[in-house]
């Protein structure tokens, strides 16, 4: 393999940015880590254009996996247009020249932060979690030392310990985002903060998972058709969150919901987190209640972020209160450059 | 006695450095046997019981331990994983310092229920009642069980942690200055409290003490340290009033009488 010169989208780069001595290094930690799911191996993690906690780790470990045929997706809290998620994704494409698809199966890796795709991921395809804290049992032992030392002897006692401490405080389990689960009957792992809601999607998944966590310098894996297993109690087992909503644009009741604020009257609305699923849902014909009235739609929204900031004023997104609108050439502009790299108009109107 | 020892000590030695803390200590324990350390500050007791509990390893020795299943294990030379399992269900440590012992930001029954739900038990309910039940047997309202530790005075986080060792029914206690750091009627009433524990449960137990008035109480028999060695030993009755040894005597005269 040898990518150096022209292959690289970037002159002056090697293809994905690190170079060849750094990715097989990354390789040999993710084949380590694939052959003990859940186990976390220890990297040598550099440093990435990227400040800590945008998802260095992630990033590290697409560039040591993409190939020039892949297909990137990358997202953010579901969403494909939020800045992490737009940023990373226009990274890879100066750096590899791959392609990059909104589509979950289209994509042959994808990047995630905070969520795993409605789409079911399927045979073949490689989603890559960004980690922020890796060690599952953090919460109850400080020492490193003593961590790896309960890994190695399986002591996971303690973590019930934590959920315990939930029902005596709440009634009930309320670890929401990064709920502790045991990989293939053995390790205890940090699913990385997605919602409980995707963690069944990770029990036999058919995709290869990788986690990342860049600072902590940390990388680890569940292989295709592993078990992923929830920590629960047996009088007090573990669920997923429900809506009594469904989404008011695609309709969707499967999915996981955000809760949208649309005003600042108390108006609010959900809708799913997923914008690939969400989008595809509508095309297909599905609807939902629609925003609340007064809100901007997608297509009003696309709209106005592809006219002249003179126009901005004419379709009112904020409901007739056109002084609430940023000053022209200050805000106007920063809009249609948003929409620029973007590309998707209409969440960046949905979330200001 | 047709009894075997639950543990033997056998030439127990620690050094810090070119400093011997414990040199060739030997003793026995017998099943339901309450054993006292007593000797001044600095003599090694505390070093000897963290070398028997596992929390610091031996330079020399052996400790030979008879587990539930009735065969007899050396705790130094056992594998890592045996030995923290058998730390945990079989025997139990009660620190002189409660926060050592206990997890402050986890509620009472969370610290008495950690040792069982590491033994697989998983059903809230149950674990929240032996909590309870364990509360009751240690004296500390049942309604403060949700209650963290850090809530609770000196006395209660001690008895708490003596409930969090006891719950899985161990069979061999290391205590360290149980009593220690706190004032004489809560201490009375600490002590009267192992005293019903230990002959309830017929645990064996190790106490490591300065203070001559709680291993009068307590101990069914006494070892005399001095300078990392044992000087004396015997019943605590015979020895406390007829000391042989010119430290022991040295020891007994100069406790406090009221």
């Amino acid at each position: 393999m040898n990518h150096t010169s022209a292959l690289a989208g970037e002159e002056g780069y090697n293809f994905a940015f690190l170079d060849e001595q750094t990715k097989r290094m990354i390789r040999r930690a993710i084949l380590k880590a694939v052959a003990i799911p859940g186990h976390q191996i220890p990297f040598g993690s550099r440093e990435m254009p990227l400040s800590y906690g945008w998802g260095t780790g992630g990033i590290q470990l697409t560039a040591a996996v993409i190939g020039r045929d892949d297909t990137l997706k990358v997202i953010d809290q579901g969403a494909d247009d939020t800045t992490n998620a737009v940023s990373i994704r226009g990274f890879f494409r100066r750096m590899t020249g791959v392609r990059t698809t909104e589509r979950t199966d289209e994509a042959t890796v994808v990047q995630t932060r905070h969520r795993i795709p409605e789409t079911p991921l399927s045979e073949g395809q490689i989603i890559v979690y960004q980690v922020p804290i890796p060690e599952p049992l953090r919460w109850l032992e400080p020492r490193e030392s003593e961590t790896r030392k309960m890994h190695g002897l399986a002591e996971y006692g303690a973590m019930h310990v934590k959920l315990y401490e939930d029902i005596v405080r709440y009634g009930r389990i309320e670890t929401a985002y990064d709920y502790p689960v045991l990989v293939n009957g053995r390790y205890l792992m940090r699913p990385s903060p997605i919602p409980k809601f995707d963690n069944p999607k990770m029990d036999r998944m058919p995709a290869l998972q990788l986690f990342g966590a860049g600072r902590e310098k940390r990388i680890y894996a569940v292989p295709p058709y592993t078990e992923v297993k929830s920590l629960d109690f047996e009088d007090h087992p573990f669920e997923v969150e429900r809506w009594e909503q469904s989404c008011a644009l695609c309709g969707s009741n499967d999915s996981f919901l955000d809760e949208i604020v649309t005003d600042d009257q108390g108006g609010h609305a959900f809708v799913c987190s997923d914008t690939d699923y969400c989008t595809r849902r509508r095309a297909a014909g599905h609807e939902g209640e629609g925003m609340p009235e007064g809100y901007l739609q997608p297509s009003e929204a696309a709209e106005v972020l592809h006219h002249p900031p003179s126009a901005l004023r004419a379709p009112s997104p904020s409901g007739g209160r056109d002084s609430d609108l940023p000053p022209e050439g200050e805000g106007g502009a920063q809009r249609r450059k948003g929409d620029a790299s973007s590309g998707t108009a209409f969440r960046a109107g949905l979330r200001p | 006695m047709s009894e075997q020892a639950v543990l033997e000590v056998r030439g127990l030695t620690r050094r810090f450095g070119l400093r011997t803390a414990v040199r060739d200590v030997a003793f026995e324990l017998w099943p339901g046997e309450v054993l006292g350390i007593v000797g001044e500050s600095g003599s090694g007791k505390t070093t000897l019981l963290n070398c028997i509990g596992g929390r610091l390893p031996a330079d020399h020795g052996s400790v030979m331990y008879r587990t539930a299943a009735g065969y007899s294990v050396d705790m130094l030379a056992l594998p890592e994983a045996e030995r923290r399992k058998l730390l945990r269900t079989e025997w139990g440590f009660v620190h002189q310092n409660p926060r050592d012992g206990l997890r402050l930001d986890v509620s009472a029954g969370g610290n008495v229920g950690e040792r069982l739900m590491a033994l697989g038990h998983r059903h809230y309910g149950r674990l929240r009642q032996a909590a309870v039940d364990w509360l009751e047997h240690v004296e500390i309202e049942t309604a403060r069980v949700d209650d963290p530790p850090r809530a609770f005075s000196g006395g209660m986080q001690q008895r708490l942690q003596i409930a969090r060792n006891l719950v899985t029914h161990p069979r061999v206690v290391l205590m360290d200055e149980p009593t220690g750091g706190l004032d004489v009627s809560v201490q009375a009433r600490l002590l009267d409290l192992l005293r019903r524990l230990v002959r309830e449960i017929g645990v064996s137990a190790v106490i490591v003490t300065h203070d001559l008035g709680v291993a009068r109480l307590l101990a069914d028999r006494l070892l005399v340290m001095k300078g990392g060695e044992v000087v004396e030993g015997g019943l605590t009755d015979r020895l406390l009033d007829d000391p042989h040894h010119p430290y022991t005597q040295l020891l007994v005269s100069s406790a406090l009488s009221v």
